[in-house]
């Protein structure tokens, strides 16, 4: 109890609500904002230019000029448009964002919650874009958009099984479902070595949830303009951005609690909190990764993708699976 | 297949892509009749950069329609000057000084690289791949600084004249010139290890979208569309023109027809070009660069016509004459019209996003289509 909580009339529990609320609010934007400020710079160096310049020293302050234009501008609304569909969408887009934030374990203290079943919880709060997405395809009365959403479902819904399957293998050697409990479990050898086959299939999974390239084709470019949020503009296309972003750092971080060892790492002398630094560093070099690869492949077809999936990622996570459940049963 | 076509008229829907859309190149409308993400019948409408000009070409002097040659195809200007020049030349009896005749092959080859270099970039993008555009741009500018510092232009270009060139090419240009061939040879390592032999790249081209010699013939495609299916056919072989004849060059040509062999044929043919470029630097010869043309040319009675090789296929000029400064009859003969004529064959029943590939070999250039 800090003296601040004691002396309020409010219960204490909501003012620690409103105070996490708040900070998980302000890291999504921070997150959104320095995820976009890295995409762009990291690209203009992949693309041998120097990235955004203009605004701020090396253009640190571009994003949040963008954010505030995008806050700024008009909000259309098409005429042919089905309007609480196609208004309800970003939000629901933008919902999941703030409670997965509740079970991620940035280091030994800094947990809002540690539920029992957490994996099982993220990973079901974070399923909630697909509806999102759907409902914004299917209201924008845009048949690009509609092609876009129908991608999205289909690659999201195959990619899930995938993703669960090969964390599966970790929750059968950790018998834990707490994302706390899976980092303690770690240890000094992190999962990534001993499960090198689900850290690949969860990774690749991983890129096609976010519908990052080489999976991006709900958004496709060339072929579908800007997918599921052509129609979108202003503080509603800003939600399905800070929406991916954010969905980026949670597979990200699901990635570092259940194959990277969490905020386990070297204590260092200087900082109190060495595991939020950990923790931090590892969600970010794997962000890295995936910037890296999406503005350095071609996109795959749809077909290719599902195919992929379920003729390979499915049946070597399956099998990942059935191995991991024999030696563990040794 | 069959089934789905003959319920067509339940399930299909039309999806109209362009003219604004990112990957028409232009202002190009495809009318697609789609079943989910099949297209069934694609439908190329044109006609929305229509600038009459063949009507142009006929209401003012063969000199004053010089630069429009540059604005039909604005990515090979130069071998569209190349082209009305050769006709007006042929035409008129003109013979062109050797070392114009060099300095028109050096500059329309860079123009063929510099083309191909955009396609290159464009095409990946198609794909999804928004990295090597940034390279092959850079590349590109340096064509582009080289031909500017020649010609005065970057992109439109109104260099040749009549019975010549406009300025003589200088050391500068020449040193130019040959740094960049060898920078662009090394480059072409990067392009084959980051493209052509990257998995997704290739799992999207390769047997997708095959231009058989049959379906190209039968709609008049030519350029690397028709040599990527393994016949060989190059204006600068078959009818030569210019010194073309002097160089030692292959014709690379595919042998399936897909769009793997289209790519392979456009990169192989850069590296052709940078080998007659480097011939045609070593053989350059000394003496005038323009021979003396009356201004006001009256051209004999007749008809005549003049092919190229431009960068998309073959380029014809006809001209009817009635004797006076103004041509009776100017016809273009645009490679990309006939090429764009086979999507709708080609690409029936393909997935959009190999129809966007597809688009993408064919590499059609709008505004020369629709003139």
């Amino acid at each position: 109890m800090t003296p601040l909580e004691s002396a309020s009339i409010l219960p204490p529990e909501l003012i620690r609500i409103a105070f996490t609320s708040l900070i998980v609010m302000g890291f999504v934007f921070f997150n959104s904002i320095l995820l976009g400020y890295l995409e762009r710079k990291l690209a203009g160096w992949f693309q041998r230019r120097p990235g955004p310049m203009e605004v701020g020293p090396q253009g640190l302050l571009q994003l949040i000029v963008d954010g505030v234009k995008l806050v700024g501008k008009q909000l259309i609304i098409p005429k042919e448009a089905a309007a609480p569909l196609f208004l309800l969408a970003p939000l629901l887009a933008f919902m999941p964002v703030g409670i997965a934030f509740i079970v991620v374990p940035f280091s030994t203290k800094l947990q809002v919650r540690d539920l029992d079943v957490g994996l099982i919880f993220i990973i079901a709060i974070m399923s909630f874009n697909v509806m999102a997405i759907l409902i914004a395809g299917w209201g924008s009365n845009n048949k690009y958009s509609l092609f876009g959403a129908i991608r999205a479902v289909a690659q999201n819904i195959a990619y899930e099984i995938p993703m669960l399957l090969s964390l599966l293998a970790v929750v059968l050697m950790t018998n834990t479902l707490s994302m706390r409990g899976l980092v303690l479990a770690q240890g000094r050898l992190w999962n990534m070595i001993v499960q090198p086959v689900a850290f690949l299939i969860y990774f690749i999974a991983g890129l096609a949830e976010t519908h990052r390239a080489p999976f991006d084709l709900p958004e496709a470019e060339s072929e579908l303009t800007a997918g599921f949020h052509t129609e979108f503009s202003g503080m509603a296309f800003s939600f399905f951005f800070l929406a991916e972003y954010t969905h980026m750092f949670f597979v990200a971080s699901i990635a570092v609690v259940l194959f990277l060892g969490g905020w386990s790492g070297p204590p260092l002398p200087w900082i109190d909190y060495s595991g939020i630094v950990w923790f931090m560093l590892k969600v970010y070099t794997l962000l890295f990764i995936m910037i890296w690869i999406r503005w350095t492949y071609p996109r795959v077809r749809f077909d290719q993708l599902l195919n992929f999936c379920w003729q390979y990622l499915i049946p070597f996570a399956l099998v990942n699976l059935m191995v991991t459940a024999v030696i563990v049963k040794l | 297949m069959e089934s789905e076509n003959n319920n067509r008229e339940r399930h299909s829907f039309f999806l109209n892509m362009g003219p604004q859309h990112p990957s028409t190149h232009g202002v190009l409308r495809l009318l697609l009749e789609m079943d989910g993400e099949y297209v069934l019948e694609p439908e190329p409408v044109l006609g929305y950069s229509h600038r009459i000009q063949e009507k142009m070409g006929e209401s003012r002097t063969w000199a004053g329609f010089m630069p429009n040659t540059g604005r039909l195809d604005y990515l090979s200007a130069l071998i569209y000057n190349h082209g009305y020049v050769g006709l007006i030349e042929r035409m008129a009896g003109i013979e062109p000084p050797p070392r114009a005749e060099y300095i028109r092959v050096i500059t329309s080859e860079l123009n063929r690289i510099s083309s191909h270099l955009l396609w290159l970039g464009a095409f990946l993008l198609d794909l999804g791949a928004f990295t090597p555009i940034l390279y092959t741009f850079d590349d590109r500018e340096q064509i582009l600084d080289i031909l500017e510092h020649v010609t005065g232009a970057r992109l439109t270009y109104c260099y040749f004249r009549v019975g010549g060139v406009c300025r003589d090419v200088d050391e500068r240009f020449i040193d130019a010139t040959r740094a960049f061939v060898s920078r662009l040879r090394s480059r072409f390592s990067i392009y084959e290890k980051l493209v052509t032999t990257n998995i997704i790249f290739i799992k999207r081209v390769k047997d997708i979208a095959r231009f058989t010699p049959d379906m190209a013939m039968r709609y008049g495609a030519t350029g690397p569309v028709l040599r990527g299916t393994g016949v060989c056919y190059d204006i600068r072989r078959n009818e030569p023109y210019s010194v073309y004849p002097e160089m030692e060059f292959d014709i690379p040509v595919g042998e399936t027809g897909d769009c793997m062999d289209v790519y392979l044929v456009r990169v192989r043919e850069m590296e052709q070009s940078l080998r007659i470029i480097e011939q045609a630097l070593e053989r350059l010869p000394d003496g005038p660069f323009r021979v003396k043309v009356p201004r006001r040319l009256k051209l004999p009675k007749g008809d005549v016509s003049f092919s190229v090789e431009s960068a998309r296929g073959e380029l014809t000029y006809y001209l009817v004459s009635d004797g006076s400064d103004v041509p009776y009859r100017l016809k273009v003969r645009s490679p990309s019209f006939s090429n764009l004529s086979l999507l709708p064959e080609l690409c029936r029943n393909m997935l959009l996003s190999d129809l966007v590939m597809a688009l993408g070999t064919i590499d059609p250039v709008i505004p020369e289509i629709d003139r």
